[in-house]
């Protein structure tokens, strides 16, 4: 019982419950027989308001057993089981040590089918519909909070359903992304740019992916791009994986797309994390997870659903505003 | 109130039970006893074994919480039938009580029929109740061991075969029979074999009436449900005292005697061991076993029946006649309990009947509130919990309505094997020009291709910011 601080407190829970235990017995026994009047009709004794009375309907001798029984297990079971505060009890069972004992368990249980997974390239884990089915189970519990049910995301959290990629869609990059996380930082602009020199970049930047947009502003902002932007998301504004910069030119937006969204992106600059997942969920659940993940814009089934979807009036290309 | 040691006794709270040792009976309601034992037992032993779809027709399988009850597969989410199951057993036990005392208790109790057939099995070992009361008290012989081991034989037999059907109606029980032949049981289901097993050969071998004397919560509150004009077991005591034995020629009335002859058969037959000639005792499980070995005294002497009858506080104590008597059945007490009772009844009935194998909860996405796509389309997430409760597999069909323009964006059709669950996400979108910023109720609709009237409806909201 290291939860005390004090060793006075493991003692003063035991011996409470040692006293309770034979405070029982004794309260039993004083209860069996009682001395009464000698009268025509048994009674217990009792008597209220006067003139009423109490019946004597005794109990079966069997009843008295079970208290008996109660006593002589409670007193077994603080033997066996640590019950009392300074004693372990022999069979040294612990709730921390159960928790154990079920991790093992299901290590045991679990762990080959997960282990016959990560012996496979992440390609081929993503062909089996055993093994999507428990990567489809591992996303919605750990991440669709973030990135959504439908692995679509959200605006700051990436879409990964299409084929867009921040730092890379290769089957390791996705499995280093989930299990070391991602810090992503564009450093505010604004104070360099200034408010319209800011205007101006914002407006190249939508003329980079064919949105509406000022051209005079644009032709302005080209130059202060190349300047301070084309770093790290290329010169042609294409991006760069490697920094994790995303692409400029294609329809899909993490923040926004809208004039005030891109003006106030490039002002404050953006700060985005992904957790490291190594350590919560392990090597090989990452294995299962990455190639579910990977499969979403990958599995031919998917595909096809798409090229179907496309057929429709409604538009396919669905990206993060 | 001082009393002197003289006065005073030492007495004990517990008591040791004294062996009842109940005669055989016939008769008119001991027949009903043993009709309802058939019938109740028939199904128990037998149902395990009738087979449904391909499969056990009654069967509870907790570890896929899906349970079979013919035609019927329920979840985990129709508890409320098993509540609406509760409610008309208790009504029931209100209103059987209200009008006839426990009738439960007398005939249908499983306490009851066991303890019935454990004592028909009883008597037919070791001989009616005169021969028991010798057998027991003759010192230990080679005869009476071979007795009491056959009778212990065939309980724990009968026994043992009462667990094993229990337990048949929680894992199929052709599987359990081979299993239980080849000596190869799971611990859960050797353990509540033995159980249920010890808990039959015990209660209705050893503890018997104690059973109903002391454990029992119904046997208890029964009685608060009795009223004036409930029909209990009773005995006529302006009839029957002065009681006497007397030869069958005299003329009992010249004697200035009663009908009753005090031969006791009444006692003699109680399973519980009481006199029902001291009135309404809390012991009585209202069997009426004494009222079937009076009449048969009663005919013997040429007397008319019933000095012990089914009778009522009023009707015994305004000499009623039985019409005057079952014309109080019909007291507001008893009519609102049958109201009430077929009202629950009818609800069920109908709940079940119209009852769709599907069911849909609808979960939105919290983290994502609405994504823009590209062109000016908005969109929501969802998940949908899909759950085919039929034995047939089905192909859905996702709508929603709700909102102009609003449709589903992502597959909207579904296959579901029979019996099984599936989680669906769901995309829905709208064109924002129909779009008013805040929370919008649609509804999500589910439906079987194939049986349009297979369809769950679920409300939810579409968020537009």
């Amino acid at each position: 019982m290291t939860d005390f601080v004090s060793g006075f407190w493991e003692f003063y829970v035991g011996i409470i419950t040692l006293a309770s235990v034979v405070g029982c017995w004794v309260l039993l026994q004083s209860q069996t027989t009682r001395r009464v009047k000698r009268s025509e009709v048994e009674t217990t004794g009792h008597v209220w308001d006067g003139d009423l009375v109490e019946l004597n309907n005794p109990l079966p001798n069997w009843w008295r057993w079970l208290y008996i029984i109660t006593v002589v297990f409670a007193l077994g079971y603080l033997v066996l089981f640590p019950g009392l505060g300074f004693f372990d009890g022999t069979l040294k069972w612990s709730s921390a040590q159960r928790y154990q004992n079920e991790q093992a368990h299901a290590e045991q249980t679990y762990g080959a089918i997960y282990a016959k997974y990560q012996q496979m390239p992440i390609e081929d884990v993503a062909a089996d519909p055993a093994a999507l089915a428990m990567g489809q189970n591992l996303y919605l519990n750990n991440c669709a909070q973030c990135h959504a049910s439908d692995a679509r995301g959200s605006k700051g959290f990436p879409n990964l359903a299409d084929r867009d990629w921040l730092y890379g869609g290769d089957p390791k990059i996705i499995h280093q992304t989930i299990a070391a996380g991602r810090t992503g930082v564009m450093p505010p602009m604004g104070a360099a740019l200034g408010g319209e020199g800011t205007r101006d970049v914002a407006h190249y930047v939508m003329s980079l992916s064919g949105l509406t947009h000022d051209s005079i502003r644009a032709a302005r902002g080209r130059d202060k791009f190349a300047q301070n932007c084309a770093a790290c998301h290329g010169a042609d504004g294409r991006g760069n994986q490697m920094m994790g910069a995303p692409n400029l030119t294609d329809k899909i937006w993490l923040y926004g797309g809208s004039e005030a969204t891109i003006t106030e992106t490039i002002t404050k600059g953006r700060n985005n994390v992904m957790p490291a997942w190594k350590d919560f969920l392990g090597e090989s659940k990452i294995h299962v997870l990455a190639a579910y993940i990977w499969s979403l814009s990958n599995e031919p089934g998917v595909r096809e659903a798409a090229k179907a979807e496309a057929l429709q009036p409604v538009p396919v290309k669905t990206g993060v505003n | 109130m001082l009393a002197s040691a003289a006065d005073e006794v030492e007495q004990s709270l517990y008591e040791v039970r004294k062996k009842i040792y109940a005669r055989a009976v016939h008769g008119w309601f001991a027949r009903w006893r043993w009709a309802l034992i058939w019938l109740t037992q028939i199904v128990f032993y037998g149902l395990a074994w009738l087979p449904w779809n391909g499969r056990q027709a009654v069967l509870f399988d907790l570890a896929a919480r899906k349970f079979y009850i013919f035609g019927y597969v329920f979840w985990p989410q129709d508890f409320i039938y098993l509540t609406g199951l509760l409610i008309i057993s208790a009504y029931s036990l209100f209103l059987f009580t209200a009008i006839g005392g426990r009738l439960w208790c007398g005939y249908a109790c499983p306490q009851t029929v066991y303890t019935e057939m454990f004592m028909w099995i009883e008597r037919k070992i070791e001989g009616d109740r005169q021969r028991r009361m010798k057998l027991d008290a003759e010192p230990l012989s080679a005869r009476k061991v071979m007795l009491k081991t056959a009778k212990h034989a065939v309980w724990i037999a009968l026994a043992l075969w009462t667990g094993f059907t229990f337990v048949g109606y929680f894992t199929p029980i052709r599987e359990l029979s081979v299993h239980v032949a080849s000596f190869d049981i799971g611990p859960w289901q050797g353990f509540w074999m033995l159980f249920y097993a010890f808990a039959t050969y015990g209660n209705a071998g050893w503890m018997r009436e104690q059973v109903c004397k002391y454990m029992c919560p119904y046997a208890r509150f029964q009685g608060v449900m009795f009223d004036q004009d409930t029909m209990v077991v009773t005995y006529d005591t302006n009839r029957g005292d002065p009681r006497g034995a007397r030869g069958r020629k005299v003329d009992a009335k010249a004697q200035g005697l009663g009908d009753c002859v005090d031969c006791t058969m009444c006692v003699q037959v109680c399973p519980t061991g009481i006199d029902i000639r001291d009135g309404l005792q809390y012991e009585c499980i209202g069997c009426a076993a004494c009222i079937d070995a009076c009449d048969q005294v009663m005919d013997k002497m040429g007397y008319a029946r019933g000095l012990i009858r089914y009778s009522t506080s009023n009707a015994v104590a305004n000499g009623w006649d039985f019409r005057r008597m079952v014309r109080r059945v019909f007291r507001p007490r008893v009519l609102l309990y049958s109201a009430i009772l077929a009202a629950i009844v009818g609800a069920t009935v109908v709940s079940l009947y119209v009852r769709v194998p599907l069911k849909v909860d609808v979960l939105r996405d919290r983290a994502s509130l609405m994504r823009e796509v590209e062109d000016g389309q908005l969109e929501n997430v969802y998940r949908l919990q899909i759950m085919n409760t039929q034995e047939v597999a089905h192909r859905y069909r996702i709508t929603v309505t709700g909102l102009e323009s609003l449709h589903v964006a992502s597959e909207d059709e579904i296959d579901l094997p029979a019996s099984a669950s599936k989680q669906v996400p769901v995309r829905l979108r709208m064109d924002s020009v129909f779009a008013d910023k805040g929370a919008h109720k649609i509804f999500i609709q589910v439906q079987a291709i194939d049986t349009p009237g297979i369809a769950a409806v679920e409300d939810s909201v579409f968020l537009i910011r």
